[in-house]
Order: C-alpha cells, then sequence, then structure tokens
C-alpha cells in the first residue's frame, strides 16, 4: 500500500475515534446515572398464595360475585356478552367443573347440603411449575421470582400456546378491540388491553407494588380470599393451611399450583 | 447500446417519477408544528433534548423494567423519584394529546399502538398551557 | 429457471388466474381479519385453535413426505426415484410455505411474529418449530433448485449438495416430530399427551404425502410429456400402502388404551369424536367420513389388483388424503379441546372469512407448487428432448 492510502487510513481512523469521543464526554459529563428501582410502599413476598375458604361464602348474600366485579372493574376486562369472546380472570362454577376427576358420588351432597349449592371461584393457580410459561415462545408470560405468573402484554404474539397448555383454562384472548365493551367504569390507574393478546389474573401486582392487597381478596366482605406469603411463616396463609385441610385443581398434573380451597 | 433513443428516454422519465416527491416540495419548508406542552413545569423526566431525541428508548425501558422486572420507581439523572408510567406520569404533565404527542407523530408520520392499551388523558383535565417554540 | 414458469398453454394460465383469483379473496379477507381480529374465526376461549392450526398440522405431514423419495434414491441408490425426487422437494416447499403462512394468519398480533426470533426461547417448542420449519423450507429450496439447475445444464450437480441432502433427511422427521412436540407435551389435554403422537405423525405423512405425489405423478402423465414410471407410482403405492395401515393401527392403539383403562376424562374426547358426548356431536359425521374414506383407500391399496390398476389407485389416493386431511387437519386440533379442562363442551365450526383465508392459504401453496412443477416438468422436458 503506497504512503499516501495508508496515510488517509491513519487519518480517517483518528477522526472516527475523536468523532466517537464526543457522545462518551456526554454521557460522563450527565453526572448521576438514572437509577431503577422497586416502589419502598410495595409489599413484597417471596411466594405468593391464595386460600379459597368457600364455608366463609355461606355467610354471603345471594349471588355474591363480589370478587369477580372487583378485579374486572380494576383491570378493565371487557364484557363480550358471549361465551365465545369471554374474556375473563376470575369466575364461579360448579364443583364438578372446578375439580373434574376429583367428584365422587357423595361429595355433590356435600356441596349441595352443607355447601347450599354454592359455586366455585377460579382463577389463575400461579403455579410454581407452569406449563403455559414453559410453552410460550417469546416469553411474554413468566413467572417472577415471588410466584406470581405474568404476562407481558407488549410482547405477546396472539399465539395462543399458553392457552392450550393451561390445565386449568385460566387464560383468554382478545379476539377483538375490547376497548367498546368495557362495561364498568374504566379505572384510569391501568391499561386495557388490545385485541390480539392473552390475559389472565395477574394477582394484582400492579396494586401489590403500591402496597395493595389484590383487589378480589379486598372485596370480599366475608374474607373467603386470603392472600398471602407462604414462605412467612406467621403469615395468616400458613396459618390457615395448617389449621384446614385444602384441595387443589388437578394437582397430579405436577403443576404445583398456588391455590388452596378449603371445602 | 440497441434502442438507445428508448432507454434513455424510459429512464429519464423512471428518475422523474421517482424524484416526484422532491421536485414537487420543492421550495417549501415543512414547518415542524407547534406543540402545546401541556403543563407548567419546567423539565420533563429528563432533560428535553433526550426527551426530543429518545422518548421512546426511555419508554421501552421503562416498560421492561415495570413489567419484566417489577421495579416501578425512576430516579432521574438529577436524583428527582418518578413512578415510570405512560399514563399515570408522562400524561399527569402532557395531558393535551392531540397538541402535543399526535401534532409530532403525525407530523414524521409515526403511528406508535401505545395508545392501543394505555388510556388516552382527559382533555378536559387540562392545567395550565404553555407553548413551547 | 423462473422464466419457465412464465410460458404455457391457455389451461395452465387458467389454473393460475383461478388460483390468484383465490388468493385475493383470501387476502381480502384476511385484512378484515387483522383489522376485526380473531374473532372473525369460528375460534373462541374454549377453543383457541381452529382450523389454521390444523391445516399446519397437517401440512407438516405433507411436506415430510419428500423424504420419502429422497431417503431412497439417495441414501440407498433406489435409482427409481430418480426422475420424481425434485417433485418431493418441491412439493416439501409449497406445503412449507402453506404452513408457515397458516401460522402467520392465527397469530393474534402477526406485527410481532419476529419477536420469536428477538427473544429466542428453547423451552418453547414453538420456537423450535419455527427453526425447523424454515431450515426445512431453506434446505429443499436450495436442494431442488440447484439440483434442477444442474440437470439443465447437463453437469452433475455441485459437491455441497451432498451433505444438505443427508442433512434434509433427519431434518424431515424432525418437522413433524417436533410439530407433534407441540401437542404432545401439554399436561392439559389428555387427548393429545400420548407417546405415540410423534409416531402418529409419521405415519399419516408418509401415506398422505406420496399419495399426493402419485397423484401428481399421473396428472403429469397425462398431461405433460413427463412420465416418472409405473415402477416409480408403484413403490411410491406400497409406501402409501402401509404407512396406511400403520397409521390405522396407531388409532386403535389409541382406543384400546384409552377404552381398555376407562379413565373417564381420557375416553370423554374419544366419545365425543366417535359418537358425540352430552347431546354434543359436531364432529361425529366428520370421524366417521374419515374411517369410511380410510377403509376404502386400504381396499384398494392391499389388494394389489386394484392398487396397480391405473383407475383405481388414484382413487384410493384421494381417499388416503382425504380421510388424512380430516384426522390431522380437523379432528385431532379440535377434539384436544373437546371437553375443556373444565369438562363443559363447546363446539367449533368455521366462519365463512376463516374459510376463505384458508382456501386463499391453499391457493397459494398451489400456486407456489404450480410454478415449480411448470419449471422442474420443461427443464426435463427439454432435457428428453435434447437427448433424442
Amino acid at each position: 500500500m503506497d504512503s499516501t492510502r495508508r496515510s488517509f487510513l491513519k487519518i480517517a481512523g483518528l477522526s472516527v475515534l475523536g468523532l466517537g469521543a464526543k457522545p462518551v464526554a456526554d454521557v460522563i459529563a450527565q453526572g448521576g446515572q438514572p437509577k431503577i428501582m422497586p416502589d419502598p410502599k410495595a409489599i413484597v413476598g417471596k411466594r405468593w398464595a391464595m386460600i379459597v375458604d368457600q364455608k366463609k361464602c355461606l355467610n354471603a348474600k345471594e349471588g355474591c360475585k363480589d370478587c369477580v366485579v372487583a378485579c374486572h372493574t380494576v383491570h378493565n376486562v371487557p364484557d363480550f356478552g358471549n361465551p365465545k369472546d369471554e374474556v375473563k380472570w376470575i369466575w364461579q362454577t360448579s364443583f364438578d367443573h372446578a375439580f373434574p376427576g376429583a367428584e365422587n358420588d357423595y361429595i355433590q351432597d356435600y356441596v349441595k347440603d352443607s355447601l347450599r349449592g354454592l359455586p366455585f371461584v377460579v382463577l389463575c393457580n400461579h403455579c410454581d411449575n407452569p406449563p403455559c410459561v414453559r410453552v410460550c415462545p417469546v416469553q411474554a408470560t413468566f413467572r417472577r421470582p415471588d410466584g406470581i405468573v405474568m404476562m407481558d402484554y407488549h410482547r405477546c404474539i396472539g399465539c395462543r400456546f399458553c392457552m392450550a397448555a393451561c390445565p386449568y383454562g385460566a387464560r383468554s384472548l382478545n379476539w377483538r378491540d375490547p376497548r367498546p365493551f368495557i362495561k364498568t367504569p374504566i379505572n384510569r390507574d391501568y391499561p386495557t388491553r388490545t385485541r390480539g393478546v392473552v390475559e389472565k389474573c395477574n394477582f394484582c401486582d400492579e396494586r401489590l407494588a403500591k402496597g395493595l392487597i389484590p383487589a378480589c381478596v379486598e372485596a370480599c366482605k366475608d374474607k373467603a380470599l386470603i392472600f398471602g406469603d407462604l414462605e412467612d411463616t406467621n403469615s395468616e396463609v400458613r396459618g390457615v393451611l395448617r389449621k384446614n385441610p385444602t384441595i387443589q385443581r388437578k394437582p397430579h398434573l405436577g403443576t404445583r399450583p398456588e391455590v388452596y380451597y378449603i371445602l | 447500446m440497441y434502442n438507445s433513443g428508448k432507454i434513455i428516454i424510459g429512464i429519464i422519465i423512471f428518475l422523474g417519477l421517482i424524484a416526484y416527491p422532491f421536485w414537487r416540495n420543492a421550495g417549501k419548508a415543512a414547518t415542524p408544528p407547534k406543540l402545546e406542552v401541556g403543563t407548567q413545569e419546567k423539565q420533563c423526566v429528563e432533560p428535553t433534548p433526550y426527551m426530543k431525541s429518545s422518548h421512546m428508548q426511555l419508554l421501552d425501558q421503562w416498560r421492561n423494567d415495570v413489567v419484566r422486572d417489577g421495579k416501578r420507581i425512576y430516579v432521574n439523572s438529577t436524583g428527582k423519584a418518578f413512578n415510570m408510567s405512560l399514563q399515570n406520569t408522562c400524561t399527569n404533565c402532557h395531558s393535551k394529546k392531540t397538541q402535543f404527542c399526535d401534532r409530532c407523530h403525525t407530523y414524521v408520520d409515526a403511528a406508535p399502538k401505545c395508545w392501543d392499551c394505555h388510556i388516552e388523558p382527559k382533555e378536559q383535565e387540562q392545567q395550565a398551557a404553555r407553548s413551547d417554540k | 429457471m423462473l422464466e419457465k414458469a412464465l410460458t404455457g398453454n391457455r389451461s395452465y394460465f387458467g389454473w393460475i388466474a383461478f388460483l390468484l383469483i383465490l388468493l385475493g379473496i383470501g387476502f381480502q379477507f384476511y385484512l378484515r381479519q387483522l383489522s376485526y381480529g380473531l374473532g372473525i374465526t369460528g375460534m373462541s376461549r374454549d377453543i383457541s385453535w381452529g382450523i389454521y392450526i390444523g391445516q399446519f398440522t397437517f401440512l407438516v405431514g405433507v411436506a415430510a413426505s419428500a423424504v420419502m423419495l429422497v431417503l431412497p434414491y439417495y441414501l440407498h441408490n433406489y435409482k427409481i426415484f430418480g426422475k420424481i425426487t425434485i417433485l418431493g422437494e418441491f412439493l416439501a416447499v409449497a406445503s412449507v410455505a402453506m404452513c408457515l403462512t397458516f401460522i402467520i394468519v392465527d397469530l393474534g398480533q402477526p406485527s410481532r411474529a419476529f419477536n420469536v426470533l428477538l427473544y429466542p426461547t428453547p423451552n418453547s417448542v414453538l420456537f423450535w418449530d419455527m427453526v425447523v420449519l424454515n431450515g426445512y423450507l431453506f434446505l429443499n429450496i436450495i436442494i431442488g433448485w440447484t439440483i434442477l439447475g444442474a440437470e439443465r445444464k447437463g453437469a452433475p450437480p455441485p459437491k455441497w449438495v451432498k451433505p444438505l441432502i443427508y442433512l434434509s433427511i433427519p431434518w424431515a422427521v424432525s418437522i413433524h416430530t417436533v410439530t407433534a412436540f407441540l401437542y404432545a407435551g401439554l399436561p392439559g389435554r389428555g387427548f393429545w399427551l400420548t407417546a405415540i403422537m410423534a409416531p402418529r405423525f409419521l405415519g399419516s405423512a408418509f401415506a398422505s404425502g406420496p399419495s399426493l405425489l402419485i397423484l401428481f405423478c399421473l396428472f403429469l402423465r397425462k398431461y405433460t410429456k413427463f412420465d416418472a414410471g409405473w415402477e416409480a407410482i408403484q413403490t411410491l403405492s406400497k409406501i402409501v400402502t402401509y404407512a396406511m395401515i400403520i397409521s390405522v393401527f396407531f388409532v386403535l392403539c389409541e382406543l384400546f388404551t384409552v377404552f381398555y383403562s376407562q379413565i373417564p376424562d381420557h375416553m370423554y374426547h374419544f366419545t365425543y369424536l366417535f359418537v358425540g358426548f352430552h347431546g354434543h356431536s359436531g364432529l361425529v359425521p366428520w370421524m366417521w367420513l374419515c374411517i369410511v374414506l380410510a377403509a376404502v383407500a386400504l381396499t384398494i391399496l392391499i389388494n394389489p389388483k386394484t392398487r396397480n390398476n391405473e383407475t383405481t389407485l388414484p382413487i384410493a389416493c384421494v381417499c388416503v388424503f382425504f380421510s388424512l386431511w380430516i384426522e390431522k387437519g380437523i379432528t385431532l386440533v379440535l377434539t384436544g379441546y373437546i371437553p375443556s379442562p373444565l369438562e363443559t363442551i363447546t363446539e367449533y365450526s368455521p366462519t365463512v372469512p376463516e374459510m376463505g383465508i384458508t382456501l386463499g392459504v391453499w391457493a397459494m401453496g398451489f400456486l407456489i407448487l404450480t410454478i415449480l412443477y411448470k419449471i422442474a416438468i420443461t427443464v426435463k422436458e427439454d432435457e428428453a428432448a435434447d437427448a433424442h
């Protein structure tokens, strides 16, 4: 290579370095770097769980749906009015739908008589070994270290593999634009979703982050829903679990659900 | 070259068609729109030049921090703390969406999909406005 | 070589125009789906995968059938298949293109499809499905085009094609194994949770794909100067016969396991499929049509006289193809959701836009196939003409 070309390249290389110096200097000159941190008011736990105490529902008013209404209002869940497009985070169903395969001939007698045929509340179980997280191709659904199985609506591609994988039918796709169908007053603190993404109960992580308990737990006046940290041996959930036998939905599948039911 | 007459004429016509957007707007300046910032606050989350160039990068970082990492407080380079939320923090100040966000986005032909989910600020809840130069 | 697809007779261009019209209609419906949402289809909260995924499931099998020609010819020197391996490879290209398109039209947020590449997730079978399907598509495009191009020039193909060909053999097995794994690893769906899901996919692939190839070979024999050779068609028909027997055997194995063990929630799906369940019987006529078609097909195929007959063989192939299309393309996906995990029943029927889009994607696949086959046939016809 002749000397003029070599010197041109040298000068070019130095100029590029020089050009790069200014942005670097700018960043250093900025002084403080931005910091990201959790809200100090947040309720922090190591393994969140919920207990549904069916017997407490016996004290409730006729046709009580407070937990469902609270959840769907706080989260701007749409009401499409038909089972095809339905989106639901928490809902009520009969014993044999909540616990298929767990029924014996005489448990229905118990449910009909002692539990007055009351429906069971079902929601996402926030499993410790969630099949939905295993199958999501983009990690739009993922398990937080504190046990909550989260949805990242920004990343969801709407493939619905998670809906196929969930053994509890806990997930709903927005088959259409949900905004015109939000029948409750809009909660301006929480976004809506858009068509084509899957949604489900999130254990009210946005409320926990502000120091509030989940909306359904707060709304239940009969204290049938108990929410707490299983890793805290002094928590209410641990106390209740010590004193009451509980069943879970489809435990034999190995999903390790974190919602417990007291019959 | 064979048929050079036809080809050269064809090339000229093609170039003319391709350059249409340029010579049609020649001599006209497309002025950037005036934006109604919507608040009396002197500074945004970060300095204005940074926000002008990189607010989308900041919002992308915020959404990952909030949704995926569960962290909601942003302490900016001057030490001020903010809640990382488009619809609860940003639009508290920039409440005139059509006169601030939309004007510039329309001008540069950007169509952010944020508002498909995030709730737009109510136009009535306007604080005292200050126009940007 | 692409210019060879631009010449043809009136029927050729008529066929292309017909396909383009179907494609256009499908595309219009797809634009409507983009603006309305997936709710425009018959899918629902309980049946979250419908015929889009069903067609993809079936076509993965058809795509893998290229290996049925490649393996004997390249691995075992079965020269009889020499003329038609290109048909298998191009069928694979068209089928995989259809598979990928069906997946895209099924997405709720298709503009985010690249997230699968941006955020690779090795624990997700869908990630691997994307990898193997795209890999197989490129493999077959490169292999087919290179070998055809070499043939056209009258030269042997370049040496680097050989390892790609050998790679395509296990890769073909991988595409339907991975697709079967989409279904077979889900704990909440008892109908799909079977170890023989991947073997079933293989069995139906090697029956449906080659039967389509036989039909193409017979068509080309009649309407072009390309003759695959009766012996090649014969071997293919034997492959279809055995693969179909194995597929039927696999279904019988499933029935035995489920009904002899008498586990209720396993039985419910099969009961719904074959006789109806709790008053719902939407898929029963489809399942029995599938069985009847399979029976007719096997009757023709097992008897060598009818299998070797140029009139009855195509009938058998059509029966095989449609029987497996119903089994993999319709009943497999839908029955997984019926009953739901809460043991409720929601039924499904596709809507007009959904069928329009499906037809449009099939038209796209046939368009790709027609163009590629036209090129291949023209090259081979020219080559045969030059040889005289």
